[in-house]
């Protein structure tokens, strides 16, 4: 791993020395079921799971780094002690959980008794996070969830500015393009990173240009609106649970079918599947259907809702970057390799790819976790930059943020010219204007 | 001669029986506690149950090269799959045993030929060497190997080997004979109580990922 020594004493200077062991022994009795008891008691240490690790690969097979040297060296060890762990230990394990580990889940499948590993890092991050150790970024991102239900703190004035903004952007080009906010009964309520209005927005203004060209119903929320789930990653499950709530139940007051999750993989990771369970809803299904970005562009070139101009088809090498949480987390790579030739004519896959695919090293909220951890993320990228180089790809289609970010940081690192592009920069640039929306 | 030893006696009567209540017993138990626990506390088991994936989940695995894993390092999954299979058998099909089997109860398996079983146990004890070394020289398998995961090694094979050289008379038979059945026994006590239990265990992991990866996403947890 890189050197973060100077990072992490920096991380823990402030923090409070005295541990409430007691916090520690309630979440390792929540969490006592027979699935961590079973996996902490049959591990056979056969070593498997260590090439399925990305981590572990891309520095130097460290065998520290393999996935079951993780969990025996953090959640392993504190269930051994009951919970009687000192500072010193728990900084350790702060490194294994937010640095070592982006639960990308790859090594459960890899492990012949599929032990879920990245389960058991999540609740070593709980414990960390009970004990004032978690990444001091993820723990900012979390107040401002707590406070305006939303990672980025953005007041609702301020969203709905930014959406009228975004609309009025289109303008020039298009007529008829709108943002809804808080529209009822619409079909989708479309929720997105905090991210896009601060840093993208011209994510929404393409969001809102491909709704109307396929003429949906659609609108934005002014609150549960951010899809994504820091605190989550933080370690802070309760938190992570309101925020899950939050677009559960404003789903259900607009009376929207469908909640769409914007080109973001964590998000649909939180929402469809770990959402229920944080947000403590019976039976595992959230209530309301959780649709990704990949699949509605799927839909929409299928139906011809959307049809792309032969001439505009990019041209250029392009392959395509599943992110864990869409592709293997969330079970939509064959939906993405269908989008794929509508939109480019020389399409080159990674190997291995679809549910086997590696991590880019951005997910599990180390891209959040800011410029102080890039050096990490550089060196355990090391494998996803292989990949892409060994397709000679000049474009990388990634429809997550974290993964987008990432790979034009490791482009950059690795000297690949290649660039990240996200599926509705391509489909706005490439789509056949149809008459309804059409300026000219 | 060797009938009148007390010591064969006892561990062939009464602590045999009490061996095999122990390990039958002690892997009962310890699915139902399981079960119960999991009733209480991992309700993500039972809402996503999917026979199909659950199914695809274990016999991947319970097949040699089925996974990208075990294809991933073919020579260990051959080693792992003979030692397996040789494990068990050696001591349910071996004459010896069956006869045993069929003065207790009247019922026995099917025996194989002694040359076979014989061969059979070289291979077994073969495998266990090929395994203890790999533990050594991996430096991912070593760093994650403690004490008690070489001892269990150790009490695995002990029984064969034992039995092994009882059989060919290499050595004091009739102790060997007697440290034969008291490892073997040792190993059956030990197996619900220890990460032996995988023997049962293994379904219900695995099964589990399968729900979990495949029902839940589509994606092959193999």
């Amino acid at each position: 791993m890189a050197d973060i020594q100077t990072v992490l004493e920096k991380e823990f200077k402030n923090a409070d020395f005295l541990l409430d062991i007691q916090k520690i022994r309630n979440i390792l009795d929540a969490n006592n079921g027979a699935r961590i008891r079973t996996w902490l008691s049959i591990c056979s240490r056969c070593g498997l799971c260590a090439e399925s690790c990305f981590v572990y690969l891309s520095n130097d097979q460290d065998p520290k780094l393999s996935p079951a040297y993780k969990f025996k060296h953090t959640l392993g060890q504190i269930y051994r002690l009951k919970g009687k762990v000192d500072r010193t230990f728990l900084e350790k394990c702060y490194e294994i959980a937010w640095l070592q580990c982006t639960l990308c889940k790859r090594c459960s499948m890899d492990c012949p008794f599929g032990i879920d590993i990245a389960t058991m890092i999540a609740i070593s991050r709980n414990i960390c996070h009970s004990q004032g150790i978690r990444p001091k970024s993820l723990a900012e991102f979390s107040e401002n969830c707590r406070k305006a239900g939303n990672h980025m703190g953005i007041p609702v004035e301020e969203l709905i500015d930014t959406c009228d903004w975004m609309a009025e952007e289109t303008e020039d080009e298009f007529r008829g393009v709108e943002i809804p906010v808080d529209k009822p009964n619409a079909t989708f309520m479309y929720t997105i990173n905090p991210r896009e209005p601060v840093y993208y927005p011209q994510d929404i203004s393409n969001a809102a240009i491909i709704f109307a060209a396929a003429q949906e119903s659609w609108t934005i929320p002014s609150f549960g609106w951010d899809c994504t789930n820091l605190p989550m990653f933080a370690g802070d499950s309760k938190l992570a649970g309101q925020q899950v709530r939050n677009v559960y139940k404003k789903a259900k007051e607009l009376g929207v079918e469908k909640v769409l999750i914007t080109e973001c993989g964590h998000a649909y990771r939180s929402l469809a599947f770990e959402g229920p369970y944080l947000a403590e809803y019976a039976g595992g299904k959230p209530p309301v259907e959780i649709v990704h970005y990949v699949k509605l562009i799927y839909d929409y070139l299928k139906q011809g809702r959307i049809k792309i101009d032969p001439q505009k088809k990019i041209k250029e090498p392009v392959t395509y970057q599943d992110p864990c949480n869409v592709s293997r987390n969330g079970g939509l790579w064959e939906e993405a390799r269908k989008i794929i030739p509508y939109i480019a004519e020389d399409f080159r896959d990674m190997a291995p790819n679809r549910d086997r695919n590696h991590c880019c090293g951005g997910g599990g909220g180390v891209m959040p976790m800011g410029p102080d951890y890039k050096a990490a993320r550089m060196a355990s990228g090391r494998i996803k930059a292989e990949q892409i180089k060994a397709t000679g790809a000049k474009i990388v289609i990634a429809p997550c943020h974290n993964c987008f970010d990432q790979i034009n940081d490791l482009s950059e690192e690795y000297e690949l010219g290649a660039k990240a592009l996200s599926l509705k920069e391509v489909i706005v640039e490439s789509m056949l204007i149809p008459d309804h929306i059409s300026k000219y | 001669m060797f009938k009148q030893n007390t010591m064969y006696e006892i561990l062939t009567g009464p602590v045999l029986w009490i061996t095999f209540s122990i390990f039958l017993g002690g892997l009962v138990v310890r699915i139902a506690f399981l079960y119960r626990l999991s009733r209480k506390k991992d309700p993500v088991f039972y809402n996503h149950v999917n026979f199909t994936w659950g199914l695809k989940s274990i016999l991947h695995w319970l097949v040699p090269w089925g996974s990208a894993s075990m294809r991933n390092q073919p020579v260990f999954t051959f080693v792992v799959f003979v030692f397996h299979l040789t494990l068990l058998a050696v001591p349910l099909f071996l004459g010896a045993h069956n006869m045993l089997w069929d003065e207790a109860f009247g019922l026995s398996l099917w025996s194989m030929p002694d040359v076979i079983v014989d061969a059979l146990t070289v291979i077994m004890l073969a495998s266990v060497v090929f395994l203890f070394i790999r533990r050594i020289v991996r430096d991912e398998v070593r760093i994650l190997t403690g004490a008690w995961d070489y001892t269990l090694l150790c009490l695995t094979v002990a029984p064969f080997l034992s039995g092994f050289l009882a059989y060919h008379q290499l050595g004091p038979y009739e102790s060997f004979m007697i440290l034969h059945i008291i490892f073997g026994e040792i190993l059956l006590i030990i197996i619900p109580f220890s990460k032996l239990g995988h023997m049962i265990l293994f379904f219900f992991t695995r099964a589990f990922i399968g729900f979990e990866m495949g029902g839940r996403r589509g994606a092959r947890s193999w």
